[in-house]
C-alpha cells in the first residue's frame, strides 16, 4: 500500500510491543513510551524523562522527570488530559540538572519543543539536552471538565471508579473494576478542547519516534521512527529484546489504511475549521502542513 | 566619586589611550577584510545579552577572530563616541543594541540616532532592545541618576531591522542568528526580522493571542520560556502571575501557536 504525507516523513513504521510482562500490565498498549525511555535510562542515552505521571487528583496527570523505570512503570497509560511536560523540561534541567533528557508528548507539544530547537530565544541551554523526542499519535485532548462531565453525566460513572481510559475502534473507554463501559466518539465530540480543532498533526510528525495504538492489533502499538536519533534508540530497543516487532503485512489488522484514513481525515477537518476561522479574521499558524 | 577614582589610578591615562587607538586603527588599514563588522551598543539593561553572547565559549574565539570584525562597542572593543577614544561611529553591517534607551540621557539618545546613520542593520538584541523589558517598570526618582525615569524601546526612537528577544536572549540563539546572517541565510532570520516592530509585550499575549484566539493546546512551551516562572500551566492553560512577568515577550514569541517554523524544521531535523 502506499502511503503520502499524512504519516510525516519517517524511515520506518512497525507493529511493536514491550516485551517485559511487567511493562505490558500496565502498558496503554505496546507500552513502547515505557520500554524505550527505560532502555534509553539504563544505557545511558538519557539521564531522565518527563513524561505524564499520576497527580493527587484522579485522572490529572502531572509532568513527572523519571529517572528510573520504576518511575517510569508508575507513569504509564494515557491520560486523556493535559500535562505540561515541555514546562517540566526547565525543571528537569535546572532543578534535575539532567544533561541528557527524553520526553513524551502530543504532536503540539512536540512542535512546541522543535520551534524551541530552531528558535531558542529563551531557553539557555534546554534545547542541547535533549535526546530523544516521543510523540503520541492524538486526534484531540479534553479539559479535564469535560472528562468529568462525560464520564459522569453520558457514562454514569464515578471518576475515581475508573481504572483505564482509552480511545479506539470508534468509541471512548472507561474501565472500572467489573466492567468496561463505552460510548461513541460522537457523544464525545463537542468537549474536545478547541485549540485540537485546527492541529494538523494525528502522528506526531516532529518527533523522534512516534507511536500510538491505531492500525495495530490490541496490545501492539504503530512506531513511527523518524529521525537518525529515534531510529537508532528504537532498533537497539528491538535488538536488546525490549521490544519485539512484525511487520506491517496484510495479516495485520485493522493496518496502516486506517490509521492513513485517520491521519487523513484529521487534517482535512481541520484545515476547514482553519480557512472558517481565517474568513472571520482570525489567526491560525499553519498552511502547508495540511497538504499531503 | 570619579574625581577618587581618576586620582586613585593616576592623572596619565590619556595618552597610552590615544596611542592604543593609533593602534587599532592601523590594525584594521593593514588587514582589509570583508567579514561582516559588527557594533555592539550597551544602553540599559544589565549586559546580560552580552554576557549570553560570550557564553559560546566553543565559538567564540573563531567567531570573533574569523568570521567577524567588532568595529564598535564600549565592552567589546573599547571604542564608543562617548568615551575617551572620542571618534565618529564607523560604518557598521549591523549593529546589536542592547537595553532600552532612556529618554533623558542624552548621550544614549544620540547613540541610537548615530547607529541607524551608520549601520545597514539594527538588531534590537534581547528584550529590553526590543520591548523594554523589566526596564518598564522604571520610574525615576533614584540614585544614581534621579531624573531618568523614561525607558523605551530602541524601536520607539530609529528603525530596527530584527529583533532577538530573551531575557537575556540565549547564546544558541545568539550563535545561530550570527551564523545566519555569515550565511546570508535570511530565510533563518526571517522571524527576527518579523519581530523587529514589536515593542510591546507582557505574559498576557499569550492569553489574548492565543488562549482568547481559540489555539492554546496547553502544551507548555510558554512556561518553559518563561525566564522568571511568571508563566505557570493552571488547567491546562498558561497563567501569568503579573507580578512576577518582565514583559521580555519569551512566552508568546515561543508559543508555537504565534508562529510555525514548519519548513525550519523539516529541514534542521531532516523531517
Amino acid at each position: 500500500m502506499e502511503f503520502g504525507q499524512e504519516f510525516g516523513k519517517y524511515k520506518q513504521v512497525v507493529c511493536a510491543r514491550a516485551t517485559d510482562k511487567k511493562i505490558q500490565d500496565v502498558a496503554q498498549d505496546g507500552g513502547i513510551v515505557t520500554a524505550l525511555f527505560s532502555y534509553a535510562l539504563d544505557e545511558g542515552i538519557i539521564e531522565g524523562a518527563v513524561v505524564a505521571g499520576p497527580s493527587d487528583e484522579p485522572w490529572v496527570p502531572k509532568p513527572v522527570v523519571a529517572t528510573t523505570t520504576d518511575e517510569l512503570i508508575a507513569a504509564a497509560g494515557t491520560k486523556y488530559t493535559h500535562s505540561p511536560n515541555v514546562w517540566a523540561l526547565k525543571e528537569a534541567v535546572r532543578q534535575a540538572g539532567i544533561e541528557k533528557v527524553g520526553t513524551v508528548g502530543t504532536p503540539c507539544q512536540i512542535m512546541g519543543i522543535r520551534k524551541m530547537q530552531v528558535y531558542p530565544f529563551s531557553t539557555r541551554f534546554v534545547a542541547d539536552k535533549l535526546k530523544l523526542l516521543i510523540g503520541i499519535f492524538c486526534m484531540e485532548n479534553f479539559p479535564m471538565a469535560s472528562i468529568e462531565t462525560f464520564t459522569a453525566e453520558k457514562m454514569g460513572l464515578d471518576i475515581n471508579d475508573i481504572t483505564k481510559m482509552d480511545i479506539g475502534k470508534g468509541k471512548f473507554f472507561a474501565e472500572t473494576a467489573d466492567d468496561n463501559h463505552g460510548i461513541s466518539l460522537k457523544e464525545t465530540h463537542g468537549y474536545e478542547q478547541a485549540g485540537c480543532n485546527v492541529c494538523p498533526d494525528y502522528v506526531a510528525e516532529f518527533a523522534d519516534v512516534a507511536t500510538g495504538s491505531v492500525g495495530s492489533p490490541d496490545g501492539w502499538s504503530t512506531v513511527f521512527t523518524r529521525t537518525d536519533g529515534g531510529e537508532s534508540i528504537f532498533n537497539a530497543a528491538v535488538s536488546a529484546g525490549l521490544i519485539e516487532t512484525k511487520e506491517f503485512d496484510d495479516s495485520v489488522k485493522p493496518g496502516l489504511g486506517l490509521l492513513s484514513k485517520l491521519a487523513k481525515g484529521k487534517k482535512d477537518k481541520n484545515k476547514k475549521e482553519a480557512e472558517n476561522r481565517m474568513k472571520m479574521g482570525l489567526p491560525v499558524p499553519f498552511d502547508k502542513y495540511y497538504e499531503y | 566619586m570619579f574625581d577618587k577614582l581618576k586620582k586613585s589610578f593616576g592623572k596619565k591615562e590619556t595618552k597610552p589611550v590615544e596611542s592604543e587607538v593609533k593602534y587599532e586603527e592601523g590594525q584594521v588599514s593593514v588587514k582589509p577584510t570583508n567579514k561582516p563588522k559588527i557594533g555592539y551598543i550597551h544602553l540599559s539593561g544589565c549586559t546580560g545579552d552580552a554576557m549570553s553572547l560570550t557564553e559560546n565559549y566553543d565559538i567564540l574565539s573563531t567567531l570573533l577572530s574569523d568570521m567577524v570584525d567588532i568595529v564598535y562597542g564600549q565592552t567589546l572593543v573599547d571604542k564608543w563616541i562617548h568615551g575617551t577614544y572620542a571618534e565618529e561611529m564607523p560604518h557598521m553591517d549591523l549593529c546589536l543594541i542592547e537595553g532600552s534607551v532612556c529618554l533623558q540621557d542624552e548621550h544614549s539618545l544620540n547613540e541610537v540616532q548615530e547607529a541607524r546613520k551608520h549601520s545597514d542593520l539594527i538588531c534590537a538584541f534581547g528584550s529590553c532592545a526590543m520591548t523594554g523589558c523589566f526596564t518598564r517598570f522604571a520610574h525615576g526618582g533614584q540614585q544614581a541618576q534621579p531624573k531618568h525615569e523614561s525607558f523605551v524601546p530602541v524601536s520607539d526612537l530609529v528603525k530596527v531591522d530584527l529583533a532577538l528577544p530573551g531575557c537575556p536572549v540565549s547564546p544558541e540563539m545568539i550563535a545561530k542568528a550570527v551564523v545566519a546572517l555569515i550565511n546570508s541565510d535570511m530565510d533563518y532570520l526571517q522571524p527576527a526580522l518579523n519581530l523587529a516592530s514589536c515593542n510591546l509585550a507582557c505574559g498576557c499575549d499569550v492569553k489574548t493571542n492565543i488562549t482568547n484566539k481559540s489555539l492554546c493546546t496547553g502544551c507548555g512551551t510558554c512556561a518553559l520560556a518563561c525566564p522568571t516562572r511568571a508563566m505557570t500551566m493552571v488547567e491546562g492553560r498558561p497563567e501569568c502571575n503579573k507580578d512576577r512577568c518582565i514583559k521580555c515577550g519569551s512566552c508568546y514569541v515561543h508559543c508555537p501557536r504565534s508562529w510555525f517554523p514548519y519548513e525550519r524544521i523539516q529541514k534542521e531535523f531532516d523531517l
